[in-house]
């Protein structure tokens, strides 16, 4: 599958997975998400007021199809959480009202305290820039 | 473009002891919404389980399939219907994806 010349926008992508400990891929931005099931996954990681980074796939058609190729996912959005694919919109809404995605972040539950901690540091900014940077 | 009876069709031809209900739910021929049941599923994640359905697809997903949302459930677990019974009568039952019932699974 892989072929043998060097695929940055692979390696990117992996790089960013691997740096980040919650990261989402999806269409638009966490601000302006540009399809619905992207806008839902934000919603629920917004409400548990989870920093994550965010990837917007729209800019190069390549994003997609390598993410894709490491995740062995075909939609989007695609949640990681420590390094791993957590899923798309359908499994995070499921774990989300399960609780096991508070869980899974490391988080109390919605159901429990609104914020446990307060976040020094604001969520990731929409607009991850790096790997566009990397493509160019 | 394919239908829900088609999707149907496959997800349960290619998945062992799978049963699927489809809908489309835009009624443009192009978002689908699923729920699978089948024993195929017991013992995996929930990515597992659904890779095994996207996978019925290949590429089709992001295509002419432009949404397939997906519910997957082995028949033994709370809020399944049997798979060896009946089809449900008059459609999907609410799928009570945050109810975790108290009755161990026998």
């Amino acid at each position: 599958m892989s072929d043998t010349e060097s695929n940055p926008i692979r390696d990117a992508i992996a790089e960013a997975i691997a740096e980040h400990d919650t990261i989402l891929f999806m269409k638009g931005t966490p601000e302006a998400p540009a399809c619905g099931f992207s806008a839902r996954t934000v919603a629920m990681l917004q409400s548990l007021e989870a920093p994550f980074a965010a990837v917007d796939i729209l800019p190069d058609p390549r994003i997609r199809q390598e993410l894709s190729a490491i995740s062995g996912w075909p939609t989007i959005p695609q949640l990681f959480v420590g390094g791993e694919l957590v899923g798309g919109c359908d499994i995070v809404t499921e774990m989300y009202e399960s609780g096991e995605l508070a869980e899974t972040l490391g988080l109390e539950s919605s159901e429990g305290a609104a914020a446990p901690q307060p976040r020094a540091s604001e969520p990731q900014p929409a607009g991850f820039t790096q790997i566009e940077n990397r493509l160019g | 473009m394919p239908t829900a009876a088609e999707i149907k069709q496959r997800i349960e031809a290619a998945i062992p002891g799978a049963q699927a209900e489809v809908e489309d739910y835009t009624g443009g021929g192009d978002h689908f919404r699923a729920m699978v049941v089948s024993p195929a599923f017991a013992g995996r994640s929930r990515i597992e389980q659904h890779k095994l359905v996207y996978g019925v697809f290949g590429d089709e997903i992001g295509g002419p399939i432009h949404a397939l949302s997906l519910k997957t459930q082995a028949p033994q677990e709370p809020g399944a219907p049997d798979a060896e019974g009946p089809p449900m009568a008059g459609g999907r039952q609410a799928i009570a994806g945050g109810e975790q019932h108290a009755t161990a699974a026998t």
